[in-house]
């Protein structure tokens, strides 16, 4: 089952930084993105981008939980080579995810 | 119950420019009105732009916004402004706002707040450890020659002495984007500054409505569905005295305000959900709930505040040479095969010439290279984006020339070169850092 079929998602960039806030639609698939949805795998998942770092953050009361991939956007600022310097694209490709139930 | 009514009609330096008057008059019982003009590199920008004309250190977007607003003060309005567009030069920016007024015949005061800017301590005690680099820990003396701005992230405080003091527009630097919302609530409710809860109702209203439509429907999941993206409504939140808020917009706007929308914009650039940090509270997101009340209002309780730290954030940025960006496209079998070596015979051939540029990329997008590891594809159809950084500004220049040539030497259906040679444009490099609350001398000054 892929991640949107779960949740939605919205990101977005602090210097170096992005943050991904991924939302489950429901109390159930909040429950399974607790589970399945772990730093280790959102790490692995953008190692081409090769994040220093990848810290998360749980917030029940949104059924939310929120991203931080450090060292992910080329430098931060307006040093970014890349077209999605601001890491805009980040929330959309994460819901690509496989989750396997 | 009394509520007070903020609009904003700006989310950034670039933000639709006739938003502004069209926001107040769909909803003429608005209280104040908050343009937000910066984003991390908004100030060196201004700082460019200021070695060129030494007027240019505000964002001149807001006099164009201002004189649309001049109708409605002229017919009685009695709306409120405070905006964070004086940039660099917060005082120039407030003198030809006061131009437009007075040659307007109103008689508006104006605010201006002074005191963020701090390039000069930085320059002069760059060993200070306060001043290392927030995010790596390295000492500012390794860039402390190149430095090009330096501002503190100032709070709500001198935003509410200035309405306090009856100015009808406030104008500062570097505010800090949610205190352009808790500053009038801190005014309007006489709310002390150490009423943590109800400045955090208010930090969590304004950082709904900082970026302007993107808490009204704009890049939401639900976008493709909604009503009117040609016109989706800039957002208004209504805060009560207790510091609860309801996030709307006006009536017959395209867009929508919904649960959604709103959580997807709650957790927008967020950090640790437990200490959101600003100037005027530490704020904690872990007790909020979030109730769709219908009809495109959201009412958003319980945010819980604590005593914001001893320091201010300081924004520094830095040159950092020089960078452009090209794009062309390539249609047929095997394209994203041929955009690939397209690119990479560009920087092939500056290094012959003596400019490889120190950073290099090559973007095929169509087949996943926007973020790259997640899609693979082979297509027949993708843009080739190049883009390139390097202290020398000639081997940037080299770049764009390098461009133009692969429209008769590069690949087989290889077009699109129709917007001539790229721009070599500055870079700035980003220096988060901290300054003590004591060492900044903030000053407001009525025009």
């Amino acid at each position: 089952m892929k991640l949107y079929e779960l949740a939605y998602a919205r990101s977005g960039d602090k210097g170096d930084c992005a943050n991904i806030g991924v939302i489950a639609t429901s109390k159930a698939n909040y429950a399974i993105l607790k589970e399945k949805l772990t730093s280790d795998k959102v790490q692995a998942f953008f190692q081409k981008l090769s994040p220093k770092s990848t810290e998360r953050f749980e917030l029940p009361n949104l059924l939310a939980l929120n991203f931080v991939l450090k060292g992910v956007l080329g430098g931060g600022g307006s040093l970014s080579l890349r077209c999605d310097a601001q890491g805009k694209a980040l929330g959309q490709a994460l819901l690509e995810m496989e989750i396997e139930l | 119950m009394s509520f007070v009514k903020i609009g904003n009609a700006s989310g950034f330096w670039g933000d639709d420019i006739t938003a502004a008057a069209s926001l107040l008059k769909q909803a003429q019982d608005l209280d104040f009105l908050t343009l937000d003009y910066l984003a991390e590199v908004s100030l060196s920008i201004m700082a460019a732009q200021r070695e060129k004309d030494p007027k240019a250190g505000y964002a001149k977007d807001f006099i164009s916004c201002l004189r649309t607003l001049l109708p409605f003060w002229e017919n009685g309005s009695k709306v409120k402004i405070v905006t964070n567009a004086g940039g660099l030069d917060p005082l120039a920016c407030g003198e030809a706002c006061k131009m437009v007024i007075e040659k307007a015949g109103l008689k508006l005061k104006v605010a201006v707040i002074t005191g963020d800017n701090i390039l000069e301590k930085l320059q002069r005690n760059p060993e200070d450890p306060l001043f290392n680099n927030l995010d790596t820990g390295k000492s500012l003396l390794s860039i402390s020659q190149k430095l090009v701005s330096a501002n503190a992230y100032i709070g709500a405080r001198q935003v509410a002495d200035a309405l306090e003091a009856g100015a009808d527009i406030v104008i500062g630097g570097r505010i800090a984007d949610p205190s352009l919302t808790v500053g009038p609530c801190l005014y309007h409710f006489r709310w002390s500054d150490q009423d943590y809860d109800k400045l955090a109702g208010a930090t969590v209203a304004g950082h709904l409505i900082e970026c302007g439509t993107q808490v009204t429907g704009g890049i939401s999941t639900d976008w493709l569905n909604l009503p009117k993206v040609s016109d989706i409504g800039f957002p208004i939140a209504e805060i009560d005295s207790g510091g609860r808020v309801i996030i709307t917009k006006p009536k017959g706007t395209g867009g929508a305000v919904t649960e959604k929308s709103v959580k997807e914009q709650l957790l927008y650039e967020l950090g640790d959900p437990a200490n959101y940090l600003s100037p005027d509270a530490k704020v904690s997101f872990l007790a909020l709930s979030v109730h769709d009340l219908g009809e495109d209002r959201v009412l958003i309780e319980n945010a819980k505040g604590a005593p914001p730290t001893g320091f201010y954030k300081v924004s520094a940025t830095y040159r950092q040479g020089f960078k452009a960006e090209a794009f062309l496209a390539i249609f047929g079998k095997d394209a994203s095969k041929k955009a690939r070596r397209a690119g990479e015979a560009v920087f092939e051939k500056l290094k012959q010439l003596g400019f490889e540029p120190r950073h290099q990329m090559i973007e095929c997008l169509g087949s996943g290279d926007l973020v790259p590891g997640v899609i693979t594809q082979e297509t027949k159809e993708c843009v080739l984006r190049l883009a390139a950084q390097d202290e020398r500004y000639e081997a940037l220049d080299q770049f764009t020339k390098a461009i133009a040539p692969l429209v008769t030497s590069g690949p087989q259906g290889i077009t699109g070169y129709s917007s001539a040679r790229p721009k070599v444009r500055d870079v700035f490099g980003f220096w988060p850092c901290l300054i003590a609350r004591k060492d900044l001398n903030l000053r407001i000054d009525i025009l």
